[in-house]
């Protein structure tokens, strides 16, 4: 009898999962599909950009919390991919940085293949005190050597943040400016030297 | 189709331009603590004020009367007007069928949005090319194209109603989870979904709020002025138009016009406002 209950389990199991396969495919493979139907290259944006890399797919399928295990393995090999100035000069000039900070264009299919863009940090992030129109979706940089100290290491960790934030937290909202391309060496330092120059504005 | 208003909202924002300057002014010999927060919101409260100026006067009405006088007018190759027009409510019946949009219709077997469904009859019934209406499908400073003064005219005619986005057909319902993927789908160049900017409460972008539309009270913003008239260029836009330049900021690609895409987000976003008044096109920074 015991046996018999089990088989009937069996069979009604199987039934469930025949069920589960009949319904359509799975809504983020049918939004995947969606996207690839829809999308049409323009300018610098390709159609590649709709397919996700090993990072975007974790963070995808883990609603940006990812196991701790697989987001330390991951952020480790962000971090071992990180390229630092060949001469070890860290810290450009805070001016430029300003600019660069300031500059909101890049990467959108109306900027023009190659042309220098600019970082976006105001979008999201408190800076220098002169520029009151800033976003909040990162955490304000006000004072950022000034509260953190000058050192060389605060210099190297503010430099592999700007080059790829997902070295230091794998789901970060922050653009990968390195890898990416999107940001140069000389535009990291600058941008470096605008968070930790003690005569930049952001730590006076 | 151009006029005064695009000036007035011009001159409104000149006038608000100096305002975040003198925030930004501290004073002698005070320490120099950045602002705060509320400081900034103090600044989308005065851009509230210009609007509800505007709104006495609202631009969009305009786009409103020419879009009901198109509808209305015999036009296209097969000479038709468009009051045999299935909006979802029956042929001919525009009063609520905007806030009732997006919705599954049997004749093509597919879920559509409010625009999408306006040009689905500007080809069947009107015989225009899908094709040539998606040729230029945004206003510019030279023209508005006529499904943008249509879907104006349909929004209008929900004005004051609540938004009932339905979700009893399994597409209905299919439509809601993928938009909800989509919504949530990291990719691109810089890593983002719709979520990275309007996925949590209170965040910005430079000034600019954003809602956070997996919430219903928050959601209704995405609904909220649209189709609308943006200060910022003086034209009219729909929808359409606001999540075609959401993708091209999030570093995607170009999404066609009148996509699944489109109707996913739009479902996705209505269901969730659903319940909360729409006060009708609007007026936009």
């Amino acid at each position: 009898m015991k046996r018999f209950t089990a088989s009937i389990l069996g069979v009604a199991t199987l039934a469930g999962v025949a069920a589960v396969l009949a319904q359509s495919a799975d809504p983020r493979s049918e939004a995947v599909a969606t996207l690839k139907r829809d999308f049409k290259p323009r300018g610098i944006a390709g159609t590649d950009r709709l397919v996700e890399d090993g990072v975007q797919a974790v963070c995808n399928r883990t609603g940006d919390k990812p196991p701790k295990e697989i987001a330390l393995r991951l952020e480790q090999d962000q971090l071992a991919a990180i390229k630092y100035p060949a001469d070890g000069k860290l810290m450009g000039d805070w001016k430029a940085g300003e600019r660069i900070a300031q500059d909101g264009r890049g990467m959108t299919w109306s900027d023009r293949a190659g042309a220098p863009g600019g970082g976006s940090c105001y979008n999201c992030h408190q800076i220098g005190p002169n520029e009151t129109s800033f976003g909040t979706i990162g955490p304000s940089l006000y004072q950022f050597g000034k509260l953190r100290g000058y050192g060389p290491d605060v210099q190297r960790y503010a430099y592999g943040k700007i080059y790829n934030a997902k070295a230091f937290s794998l789901c970060s909202q922050m653009p990968r400016f390195g890898p990416l391309g999107a940001l140069t060496e000389q535009q990291i330092i600058d941008l470096v030297a605008l968070l930790m120059d003690p005569a930049s504005p952001v730590n006076r | 189709m151009r006029f005064a208003p695009g000036l007035c909202a011009l001159a409104a924002l000149a006038l608000l331009a100096p305002v975040p300057q003198a925030l930004g002014q501290a004073k002698p010999g005070a320490p120099k603590a950045p602002p705060a927060v509320a400081d900034k919101d103090a600044v989308t409260a005065e851009f509230e004020k210009f609007r509800a100026v505007l709104e006495d006067a609202n631009p969009a009405e305009l786009f409103e009367a020419r879009g009901e006088e198109l509808w209305k007018t015999r036009r296209g190759p097969n000479n038709a007007s468009l009051e045999r027009c299935d909006l979802g409510l029956g042929p001919g019946v525009v009063k609520g069928a905007y806030v009732q949009l997006p919705r599954y219709f049997a004749d093509v077997d597919k879920v559509m949005d409010a625009e999408r469904r306006i040009v689905h009859c500007m080809t069947t019934l009107q015989g225009f090319k899908l094709e040539e209406l998606a040729k230029r499908p945004f206003s510019t400073d030279t023209a508005t194209p006529e499904p943008v003064s249509l879907v104006t005219f349909v929004a209008g005619q929900s004005r004051g109603m609540k938004i009932a986005v339905p979700q009893k057909h399994p597409k209905e319902r299919e439509t809601y989870e993928i938009g909800r993927e989509i919504f949530f789908y990291r990719a691109g160049a810089y890593d983002f979904s719709c979520a990275s900017c309007h996925g949590e409460d209170g965040k910005r972008i430079r000034t600019q709020q954003l809602p956070n539309y997996t919430k219903p009270d928050q959601a209704i913003r995405a609904y909220q002025g649209w189709p609308g008239y943006r200060m910022t260029g003086g034209l009219m836009h729909t929808l359409q138009w606001r999540l075609w330049d959401c993708f091209r900021q999030q570093r995607f690609p170009e999404p066609g016009y009148v996509s699944d895409t489109g109707t996913a987000l739009l479902t996705y976003l209505g269901v969730n406002a659903n319940g909360h008044v729409y006060k009708g096109p609007g007026i936009k920074r």
